[in-house]
């Protein structure tokens, strides 16, 4: 009963400890005081977020030399190599993201299913909090003793007559990188799509079967409109987690896939020529705008999802 | 009467759940348990088969290590102590006080998963100043960002599994000010969302390797690839060691979380989803 209650009261009733609205306060400065709560909260982000990304874009079209204002930074990184190097990384991020995303879809409703409290469920979960950030040489080493030339996978399955070597597999091009890429991905995926099945009302799918539906009409008519709001909401968030991913990509392949984060890790790390100096920051800024972009979208999915969801 | 038929359908109504509940787990769902579990242990079974047992016996005593480890521990003592101090505190208060800021700092907290770490330390390395620049301890400072998503979600899943509001009115109808509201009544109430935050920063801190090679400080991860040249087995056993380390404390803590919220009634919380009692079967 008290939980349909809570979320009815208004945001600073005044049952509120310690600052609730005072007589004789004018409402703008009410307001202003409420906000105050969440101040050092943004200072944070302003100072460890948005400050660092201002000066990117302001380094951006900066002459390295003269500190003048110039457009040549912007005009190298989007083309050539840089080009190339957004390409692919797109092309490898909408890999990583779709295909993880369904996998991880399903997985997670499985986990979802399994029975409240059950270990496998409490395994999985945990399991997907560690494997989301696990990343860089050692997932990369993994799967060299994997999938190598010489990895366990690679003899167990030449022993039962099919090479992958000789199929066309390779572990040190875009596939081989978008397979390891799964390995942090699916478990991403599974944490933030978790909560929205929660979402999913138990009531609505009795009402759905009293009312006949079996269960493919149940998901077709009401699970997955509910759900796909918050479904491409995650697909955005899996293709910025693969489009920001480098150390995995960086001690795969060692630079042999010109991916965009790779190119900006090289500008810091000095392999750069003379003068362009700051195209690693044009090529942040483009970054940052894409993923700018990509929450714009998020944000609407969000409000889409809200509709149901809570 | 309407009682009496009240009491009819009902007793209609309740035969089937037994059945319902005891509804056998689907053929679909095992296999794709089934096959996640083989992409996943395969590669771990590989890299230990490569290790070797021995290998992780002689992790502790390589040069170098405690060093890497110690700077790491430390970095995620710093990072987890302003994460906690920073997210706490607005968490709670934007679920009491700014409910509809909910979903705005929802999507600023997913922002570090999106934002390339390298475009964040080129950035962060343009603006920070001198002193900080010239100690590690800059990284603490912009892995709270990093820590931001999971640390959020987890505090956001604990915060909607109690009745924060109930809480919190009868605390002050008790007479309890802010402060000990906020200690005696809500953070003993959060604790597993609380350790659950905390185990996700540490992981982080422990396996972040992008930011702090590129800022040129040895933390653990930095270490296990540097000594990836000397030994690799060693290195692959250190690398094995915190990730099955991490993932022990962190199935501890959510065990021992259940165990609690079975006993007391209240809401399960699993990292970062909610399993209410009412809404559930």
């Amino acid at each position: 009963m008290t939980a349909k209650a809570a979320p009815a009261a208004a945001p600073g009733s005044v049952s509120d400890p310690g600052a609730g609205p005072r007589r004789g306060w004018p409402p703008a400065l009410h307001r202003a005081r409420v906000l105050a709560g969440v101040v050092p909260f943004f200072l944070y982000i302003l100072l460890f977020l948005g400050i660092p990304a201002a000066a990117i874009a302001y380094g951006a079209f900066q002459d390295p030399d003269t500190g003048q204002f110039t457009l040549s930074n912007i005009q190298t990184a989007t083309h050539g190599i840089y080009l190339h190097g957004f390409l692919i990384t797109a092309e490898l991020s909408v890999i990583t993201a779709v295909v993880p995303g369904i996998l991880g879809l399903f997985i997670g409703y499985a986990i979802y299913t399994a029975r409240r409290g059950a270990l496998l469920r409490r395994i999985a979960i945990t399991a997907s909090g560690v494997f989301a950030n696990f990343g860089g040489v050692p997932l990369a080493f993994l799967f060299i003793a994997t999938l190598g030339t010489t990895g366990i996978a690679t003899r167990w399955l030449t022993a039962i007559g099919f090479n992958p070597y000789e199929n066309g597999f390779n572990l040190y091009d875009l596939g081989g990188v978008a397979l390891v890429y799964l390995y942090f991905q699916i478990p991403l995926m599974v944490l933030i799509i978790l909560p929205a099945f929660e979402g999913l009302r138990p009531a609505w799918r009795e009402a759905a079967q009293n009312m006949g539906a079996g269960t493919w009409q149940y998901w077709r008519r009401i699970g997955g409109p509910v759900l796909m709001p918050s479904f491409l909401g995650c697909l955005l968030l899996l293709f910025g987690s693969a489009f920001s991913a480098y150390a995995t990509a960086e001690a795969l392949t060692s630079g042999t896939i010109p991916l965009t984060a790779i190119q900006i890790g090289s500008f810091l790390n000095g392999n750069v020529l003379a003068g362009q100096q700051n195209v690693g920051k044009a090529l942040g800024l483009g970054m940052v705008l894409i993923i700018a972009v990509l929450m714009v979208f998020y944000a609407m999915l969000q409000r889409r999802a809200a509709r149901w969801l809570q | 009467m309407a009682a009496v038929i009240g009491d009819e359908l009902a007793g209609e109504a309740v035969p089937p759940r037994p059945h319902r509940k005891r509804r056998s787990y689907p053929v679909w769902r095992w296999i794709i348990l089934v096959l996640t579990a083989v992409y996943f242990l395969i590669p771990l079974y590989a890299a230990l088969r490569f290790a070797g047992i021995a290998s992780f016996g002689q992790v502790v005593h390589q040069t170098g290590f405690s060093d890497a480890l110690i700077l790491s521990l430390k970095l995620a003592v710093i990072t987890t102590v302003l994460t906690m101090a920073l997210m706490v505190p607005t968490t709670i208060y934007v679920h009491l006080r700014l409910p509809g800021l909910r979903r705005l700092l929802e999507s600023i907290t997913i922002l570090p998963i999106v934002i390339p770490p390298v475009v964040l330390i080129v950035g962060v390395l343009q603006v920070a100043p001198g002193y900080l620049k010239s100690t590690p301890y800059l990284l603490g400072l912009v892995y709270v960002i990093l820590a931001m998503p999971f640390a959020y979600r987890s505090l956001d899943a604990g915060l909607r599994a109690l009745e924060l509001r109930t809480l919190v009115d009868a605390a002050s109808s008790l007479g309890a000010g802010w402060l000990s509201t906020l200690w005696r009544v809500i953070l003993p109430n959060l604790r597993t969302a609380l350790l659950s935050a905390t185990v996700l920063t540490v992981a982080l801190v422990l396996g972040e390797f992008t930011m702090a090679s590129l800022d040129l400080y040895q933390t653990f991860p930095v270490w296990i690839v540097a000594f990836d040249q000397t030994s690799g087995p060693v290195s692959t056993a250190a690398s094995l060691l915190a990730l099955f380390v991490t993932w022990l404390f962190l199935l501890l803590i959510v065990t021992v979380g259940s165990r609690r919220a079975r006993r007391t009634g209240g809401a399960q919380v699993d990292l970062i989803s909610v399993t209410r009692r009412d809404t559930v079967r």
